[in-house]
């Protein structure tokens, strides 16, 4: 590791040389392996800018077995050449000394022998020369004394095929560092895609496989009619608070609204009607028209069950929206100004609270949540109203995961949908399993552009319906 | 949604029977209440302001328990032990009665003047009322946790409440000058003008809040007596001569506000709970309100409102199927007094006056649906059979997306709503050019407009990530706001896709490289024919060639 006794050493003896050092002599002046003093070098270099490092290969030389004995006792051909007496030699004899095969056809080929097959006992060998030089041996002595520099690359090669010769160091002769196993890989260049953004991935994915149609919501800025009128919140509603709410200053009111719905909806608010009491209170229009950023996604729900209303003869549906929403709340380490909301909403004749629990149980199991009970709640514009809570194992806990209802009649009827449909709805945040599901304790280091990067680098894919953990239990609620 | 604080041990006196906690809570969970955290007056002291200043607290164990917002009968131990206790059929729902005093009827007459600030007051008396410590205490807060809630911070509806043996009828609600209003407060010991004490109140913690409501009006609200006794001064304070104590057997109670229908639903919220301690239980003297027209009107309503709902539509809604007669004792169990009608399918529901939350048959059903337990509804499946869409233009995101990351950059997620100067001046554009939305009433600058651009959040997103190894290669697709005034707001979302590529080096040629490659997976050709596209140089004020290196 950088900071062991070597990387220590290697960066006084740095400090200390002028123009650097050489690893190999290094090694060897401390009597370690050059491999540590490598591995040191990588460790400094990975921290950054701290030493620098050139890659020098030096090739060092040394013989062989035989080039040893050939340095000795000089090369084969050059033997051979010595056993030939000036009256020669019977072939077959000069085959059976021990350099006999080799050097023969060496030394036939350097031109100092000669065989004479007409000879009267087999062929024999006569000198051709007097003397001859052994330029093999003088070449691996100059090899041993360390002058291998002196020979030509072709003369080494040439050696070296002769297995004469051999490259100190060379890869065939050397045991191979295991693989560590235990280090980490190099992760590939790769992109990444942001983990709240994979987590809605995957409920559009839950939706779709439900049979739920995506609604439009690419529409930030709402009128308060939109957001709260049309979903019987009164205007005297607390959600309707400047501490609550973005209200806008430009463009400060909508341009258009439904004017023969919105009197319908004022009737409803301000007298009541449809089986209604009404909240009884004066109505007002310049309430309506105030712009804002959308508290809910509920706002384009309306806006999709009104378009529905208008299609005649109605036709069941199955809607679902996963965006943006907004609220002026103090902030802290789970609440930003702005998140996701989840919405499912369900609208057919007859549906009821049974069947909002049974959609809930499905929708809730493909999140791998099995756990399930319901208490009863208010919302504004759903009655009846429920929580959602799951019993969460970790906090050995039942926490809340959603809230749902039955849209109002108040809501639903100024709309013009028939009497007898029913729309049930559900929302959640995507904030809230996503922190959940990848630890996250800091909203901060998820959304917005204080976020952890390492953490977006690092995140794992989204499995909801595979979450690790202790298996859900069997028991009823 | 409101929190009730109870002590645990009177809660349960009153109850008639202890529970263990983790059984209040199931039985909280049930009614639709929860049991938030339980703790004590220490405890919390000991919290905000250290162990310290805890000593010689109470440690007595309070139950602090979430009550839906709509709920206003349940904002006080004597509402919520009379929820529970009929819920449970250990009592039936009392029955709230209006009677005529035996002497004179307490007038309060409302002069044209409060017209223009505080049109509307309701009143009432509770008689032979008995105190004690704990009673007082649940008073004072039910005020409180009304004015919190439907009261809006006093805004439509302030109480007030007196010692009618310190007063003498009839009483004025009139609107004056300021400076023309002078009375001793409550806990004050000398007497202010209004002037005076809306200086002092600016550094009240608790009444700073209400000052707001009435401080820009040339005239203030002001309820004397026949000898010019000030009650109170609503919405900010009472006077100190009719304060109540816990010997005060006999209280004025007069609501002001500007919503009418708020302020008798409050009126009759706080007689129902506390006429508990009346020597006539559950009775209520009515007194007079002249209205400036010369109209006159009793209060409180205490009305009782007959609903008629049929069964099969309470068990069509819910999903279950219960005789008539189970429902009718399911409603009765809500403190909805219900009795099987007519051809034996109708249920007449009579709504008591502590329960203004129920304005429609779905209010019903709900409590229908509550007193048979959620929990015990047999979940199904609508038949509803639909063929899913996606929203074409989250299906093209959701593709893209996906081939960004393929190609090597990282998925940013930035805020929707950022500082002018984020969208403007830094990238040295003027505000006025930028076409963006405002906010009027941003807590900080970081909410300001909502972005026109992705490119702040990206930019923003790298200054945060500097510890990071290079090269960082950002996108993101979502969406920015402008105005557009062919939209019904004013106002319309566009999707961008921005992208940014930081490193030591310019590298525009990645950049370059990467809107090509998303060209090609758009099927769009590069080059100047048809539906083809061309990079042509713009002298835009964001990238400025002279800062480039």
């Amino acid at each position: 590791m950088a900071d062991g006794p070597v990387a220590d050493v290697l960066l006084r003896r740095l400090e200390a040389a002028d123009g650097g050092l050489d690893s190999a002599e290094l090694a060897a002046e401390l009597g370690v392996e050059h491999q540590a003093v490598v591995g040191a070098v990588k460790s400094l270099q990975a921290l950054g800018e701290i030493i620098e490092a050139e890659l020098r290969s030096t090739k060092r030389w040394e013989l062989t077995a035989e080039g040893e004995e050939i340095a000795r006792e000089g090369s084969h051909e050059a033997r051979v050449f010595r056993s030939v007496p000036p009256e020669g030699l019977a072939q077959s004899e000069l085959m059976r000394l021990p350099s006999g095969k080799v050097g023969f056809s060496k030394a036939m080929s350097n031109k100092w022998i000669r065989v004479d097959k007409s000879a009267a006992d087999g062929p024999r060998v006569f000198r051709v020369v007097d003397s001859m030089e052994d330029d093999v041996q003088r070449r691996l002595q100059l090899v041993r004394g360390g002058q291998a520099e002196k020979l030509a690359e072709k003369e080494r090669s040439e050696l070296r095929k002769r297995k004469l010769l051999t490259e100190v160091g060379s890869w065939r002769d050397r045991p191979f560092k295991p693989y560590n196993f235990s280090a980490r890989g190099v992760l590939p260049d790769s992109g990444h895609l942001h983990p709240l953004l994979k987590v809605r991935t995957q409920f559009r994915q839950i939706f779709l496989e439900m049979g739920f149609t995506e609604m439009p919501t690419d529409n930030f800025i709402e009128s308060s009619f939109w957001n709260f009128d049309a979903l019987f919140q009164p205007q005297q509603h607390p959600a309707r608070d400047q501490h609550d709410t973005f209200f806008l200053q430009d463009p400060a009111e909508a341009l258009q609204l439904p004017m023969d719905y919105v009197h319908r909806v004022k009737r409803t608010h301000s007298q009541g009607g449809y089986g209604s009491q009404g909240y009884k209170y004066t109505w007002k229009l310049d309430e309506a028209r105030k712009n804002l950023l959308r508290t809910h996604t509920t706002a384009a729900s309306a806006r999709a069950l009104y378009r529905l209303a208008r299609k005649k003869p109605f036709t069941p549906i199955k809607y679902f929206s996963i965006d943006r929403v907004f609220r002026n709340e103090t902030l802290d380490a789970t609440h930003l100004a702005e998140f996701h909301q989840i919405e499912g909403v369900v609208a057919d004749h007859g549906l009821t609270l049974g069947h909002l629990m049974g959609v809930l149980r499905e929708f809730f199991t493909k999140l791998g949540i099995t756990q399930l009970r319901f208490k009863p709640a208010y919302n504004p514009y759903t009655e009846p109203s429920m929580e959602v809570f799951s019993y969460h194992q970790g906090l050995k806990k039942w926490v809340e995961v959603g809230n749902s209802g039955l849209f109002r009649p108040e809501m639903l009827l100024p709309m013009g949908l028939p009497e007898n449909v029913s729309v049930i709805a559900w929302g959640l945040s995507l904030e809230r399993p996503t922190m959940i599901k990848y630890g996250i304790n800091n909203i901060r280091e998820l959304v917005g552009h204080k976020v952890n990067l390492q953490m977006v680098y690092d995140s794992p894919l989204c499995r909801l319906d595979a979450e690790p953990g202790p298996p859900q239990t069997q028991e009823a609620a | 949604m409101p929190t009730v604080s109870v002590k645990r041990d009177l809660l349960f006196k009153a109850l008639g029977r202890t529970y263990t906690d983790e059984e209040f809570d199931e039985l909280c969970f049930e009614f639709g209440l929860e049991l938030d955290e339980i703790t004590s007056e220490k405890e919390i002291i000991s919290k905000e302001q250290g162990d310290k200043k805890a000593e010689g607290a109470s440690d007595v164990v309070l139950y602090k328990i979430d009550v839906p917002a709509n709920r206003y009968d349940l904002l006080c131990l004597e509402g919520l032990v009379r929820g529970l206790q009929v819920f449970k059929e250990r009592i039936k729902a009392p029955l709230y009665k209006r009677v005529m005093p035996n002497g004179e009827i307490q007038k309060l007459i409302i002069t044209e003047e409060t017209a223009k600030i505080r049109p509307y007051a309701v009143a009432a008396v509770l008689r032979n009322i008995k105190f004690t410590k704990d009673r007082y205490d649940s008073f004072i807060e039910l005020q409180e946790k009304l004015h919190q809630n439907i009261c809006r911070k006093r805004a439509l509806v302030a109480i007030g409440a007196h010692d009618l043996d310190s007063l003498s009828g009839p009483f004025t609600f009139t609107a004056k000058r300021p400076s023309d209003i002078k009375f001793k407060p409550l806990s004050k010991t000398k007497e202010y003008t209004a002037c005076e004490l809306m200086n002092i109140y600016k550094t009240d913690n608790h009444l700073k809040h209400y000052l707001h409501i009435i401080e820009n009006k040339p005239l203030y609200p002001v309820i004397y007596d026949s000898n010019g006794v000030v009650l109170s001064m609503p919405p900010i304070i009472n006077g100190n001569h009719s304060k109540i104590t816990l010997n005060t057997r006999n209280v004025f109670i007069e609501c002001t506000g500007t919503d009418f229908t708020k302020a008798k639903i409050v009126l009759d919220i706080i007689v129902t709970m506390f006429s508990e301690y009346c020597e006539n239980q559950f009775t209520v003297e009515a007194a007079e309100v002249v209205f400036p027209n010369g109209k006159s009107y009793t209060f409180p309503e205490l009305a009782y409102r007959k609903e008629m709902v049929r069964a099969d539509l309470i068990n069509k809604k819910v999903g279950i199927r219960e005789t008539p007669e189970n429902l009718a004792k399911l409603l009765t169990r809500m403190c909805l007094k219900s009795e099987v009608i007519g051809d034996g399918n109708q249920i007449e529901i009579e709504i008591p006056p502590t329960r203004a939350d129920i304005i429609h048959a779905c209010d019903i059903v709900e409590d229908a649906a509550i007193a048979y337990g959620y929990n015990n509804i047999q979940m199904t499946l609508p038949k509803t059979y639909t063929i899913a869409n996606q929203f074409p233009l989250n299906k093209l995101t959701e593709l893209l997306r996906h081939d960004m990351a393929a190609a090597g950059f990282t998925e940013a997620l930035t805020f929707a709503l950022c500082s002018q100067e984020d969208i403007a001046d830094k990238l040295g554009v003027d505000i006025s050019a930028t076409k963006a939305v405002h906010i009027s009433n941003p807590k900080t600058a970081e909410f300001q407009v909502a972005r026109t651009t992705l490119l702040p959040g990206l930019l923003k997103t790298i200054a945060a990530n500097r510890k990071m190894p290079l090269p960082l290669k950002l996108f993101e697709i979502s969406d920015i706001v402008v105005k557009d005034s062919s939209r019904d707001v004013g106002a319309r979302n566009y999707r961008h896709l921005c992208a940014v590529y930081y490193n030591k080096n310019p590298g525009f040629e990645i950049i370059h490289g990467l809107l090509d490659r998303i060209m090609q997976l758009l099927d769009v050709p590069p080059g100047e024919k048809k539906g083809g596209y061309v990079i042509k140089a713009s002298e835009g004020p964001v990238l400025r060639p002279d800062e480039l290196p």
